[in-house]
């Protein structure tokens, strides 16, 4: 049982670490209805730009700074040079230059930077808390913990930031409905730089966080493809629908892997571990079969 | 065009559905077979044929059979590797297992072995479309890479799974050499090619395209949805199957299941892309195009750094191709997003008009 709940509780964290990504991507499809793949990179390409200045002697914070500015950089050329010349085409398209965009990132970033791999230290040691291992001898990282608070507090503010400011209700409209917006004199344009702006700075955090945790390097551009599953789970247009699907995917493959190579053991005989990388597609496939829009995703009707 | 369709008439039906419906189009047609089946043979080097003829023309094909399921059937796809690793690993093994098979035959199989997991992959397609779709043949990626890993059984035993392919004969006849190899690969793909372009105006390809451009409306008119988009993924793997098999014989000659990996399968939606979503010319443009990028700048880049005085280290190579690359593919979604294959089709317009502009 307490092996069960520790379990639970690493696939717990590290599915908090999934709808980090997925918050990005989240945020990008919701306001312009784009699946930006380059989410992935431009995480890289934050915890790159930190790492990277750090090493010139600048120090964290500035570092932190910066490296915004540079992701805000980024959402802007990105909205004025790639996807404002693609209005209008079909969706696939969009996503497909959002590949290469990511190219573009995981091009860039090292050039500058070097692409060897290095730790961030945010000061917290990823070592289990003591005093709850001592109690219930279940070993719960510190690090996770944190991560965990700092995604739970930036959801939060997420949600405050849409549903009480002038611009979270603008962002709302434009989610709903891209011309009804447009007619009521909302500037698209200026709101998609802000919200690519927000998804630059959940790309960050997460870049740092996970940065701190398996240090920067290339694989955490991949995190974009972990994201996937998550999004499908928890439907492409819901914030809640990216925690409680990242929750779902990490806890479920946690499980997966300590549970299911046993029994395909004793039936084949062999080695089966790595259930977790495909664990998601096929959990999210099976769940998709069921619930087409996902957990929390709008309805689609299709009308002629 | 120096030619022009002037004072062919055609007088039967037949004479009209024609492939190449015009005379020198087909000479053409045949003159360029004719050229890469006898004189590239002859003359190539060595290099030539093993490093550039031999993949170009297998990718070409992997894409076309994307282009099937993306292009024509609108279904997006990021598991075509998978599909190809199903092909050379079936492949394999009814090479392996089954004495004395026509290795004719054992591509066949191979293909329709990955036809059978591409159906599988492709059922989740009637009830899901889009982004949604294109994470679910994600999972047809790892599962398919990952089931050929783990079972040692599809690579009879050896280690990691790594398959070493088994000379191809017939007849006594061995290809093992780069010339023989090639022309075994260019039967494969231009037969194929000559299938496909049938195939995709044939009732099967009309309805893939009506599929395309709006599901709901081709299911009023009568289009059965799950057959045409089961058969997009059924034919779609054969395709890549059968590219993945000759991938193994043909060209790599030792394969593992990584080999198929995700990266091989961006690769070939990217040749779709670049070449032209929807065209059959396309995908020869496209992998052409994404297979001599590398090398282009292999050689240019350290020309250019050597012109500015400036030490370019190989990483930072890599790294400026991967730019290049994305770069590219953002360029050629803005400016064409119909691809290469639509730029040709320009350019054979304006020459057929060519010297008067109108």
């Amino acid at each position: 049982m307490q092996f069960f709940l520790e379990i639970v509780i690493s696939g717990i964290l590290s599915g908090l670490m999934y709808s980090l990504v997925a918050l990005g991507f989240v945020l990008i499809f919701k306001a312009s209805g784009v699946l930006n793949f380059a989410q992935g990179a431009m995480v890289y390409t934050a915890a790159l730009v930190v790492v990277g200045l750090i090493d010139y002697d600048v120090p964290m914070w500035l570092a932190i700074i910066a490296s915004f500015a540079f992701m805000v950089l980024i959402g802007i050329c990105t909205e004025k040079f790639i996807l404002g010349k693609l209005v209008n085409q079909p969706p696939i398209t969009l996503f497909m230059a959002t590949i290469g965009l990511s190219f573009l990132l995981e091009g860039f970033a090292p050039i500058l930077f070097g692409n060897d791999v290095r730790p961030i230290d945010l000061g917290i040691v990823d070592e289990p808390i003591q005093s709850i291992m001592d109690m219930t001898g279940i070993g719960i990282s510190k690090l996770d913990l944190f991560s965990s608070g700092i995604i739970i507090l930036l959801v939060i503010l997420l949600a405050l930031l849409f549903q009480y400011t002038k611009v979270g209700r603008a962002l709302r409209a434009v989610a709903d409905d891209h011309q009804a917006a447009l007619s009521l004199g909302i500037p698209l344009e200026r709101i998609w730089t802000i919200v690519w702006a927000i998804a630059g700075f959940v790309a960050l955090v997460a870049g740092l966080l996970w940065g701190s945790r398996n240090g920067v390097q290339y694989a955490l551009s991949l995190t974009a493809l972990k994201a996937l599953p998550v999004l499908i789970l928890g439907g492409f247009t819901s914030v809640p629908g990216a925690i409680i699907g990242g929750i779902i995917i990490g806890v479920s493959e946690k499980l997966a892997e300590i549970y299911i190579p046993p029994v395909l053991q004793d039936a084949f005989g062999g080695n089966f571990g790595g259930i977790e990388g495909w664990f998601p597609y096929i959990f999210a496939l099976l769940f998709l079969l069921i619930r087409p829009e996902g957990l929390f995703g709008e309805k689609h009707i299709d009308r002629v | 065009m120096l030619y022009r369709e002037t004072g062919q008439f055609k007088t039967t039906y037949k004479a009209d559905s024609q492939i190449f419906p015009i005379l020198q189009d087909r000479i053409g047609m045949i003159l360029l077979l004719a050229f890469a089946a006898i004189i590239v043979p002859i003359y190539a080097r060595e290099y030539w044929i093993n490093a550039i003829l031999i993949p170009f023309l297998i990718f070409s094909l992997a894409a076309l059979g994307l282009n099937f399921l993306t292009g024509y059937a609108g279904q997006l796809s990021l598991g075509s590797a998978a599909f190809m690793a199903v092909g050379a690993f079936a492949t394999y093994n009814f090479q392996l297992r089954i004495e004395g098979i026509p290795f004719i035959l054992s591509f066949i199989l191979g293909g329709l072995s990955a036809s059978v997991v591409g159906i599988l992959f492709g059922l989740p397609s009637l009830r899901i479309k889009g982004f949604y779709l294109a994470v679910a043949t994600l999972a047809a990626q790892f599962f398919v890479v990952w089931c050929l890993t783990k079972f040692p059984w599809f690579s009879n035993n050896s280690s990691s799974g790594v398959i070493s392919a088994q000379t191809l004969s017939i007849f006594g006849f061995k290809f093992d050499t780069p010339v023989t190899k090639y022309l075994l690969v260019l039967f494969f793909v231009s037969g194929l090619a000559l299938l496909g372009k049938n195939l995709v105006r044939s009732s099967t390809g009309r309805a893939w395209m009506a599929v395309r451009d709006m599901d709901v409306a081709a299911e009023v008119i009568g289009i059965p949805l799950m057959k045409t988009k089961l058969m997009a993924f059924a034919i779609s793997s054969f395709y890549c199957g059968i590219a993945g098999a000759l991938y193994a014989y043909c060209y790599l000659g030792t394969v593992e299941p990584d080999g198929f990996s995700l990266e091989l399968s961006f690769k070939i939606l990217f040749m779709v892309i670049i070449g032209g979503v929807g065209s059959i010319l396309g995908n020869f443009l496209g992998a052409a195009f994404i297979l001599l990028l590398p090398i282009f700048l292999d050689i240019v880049l350290p020309l250019i750094a050597q012109l500015l005085h400036l030490p370019i280290a190989s990483a930072v190579v890599s790294h400026i191709q991967l730019m290049v690359f994305g770069a590219l593919i953002i360029f050629f979604l803005i400016v064409e997003p119909h691809g290469l294959a639509r730029l040709w089709q320009i350019t054979k317009e304006k020459l057929r008009l060519w010297p008067f502009p109108h």
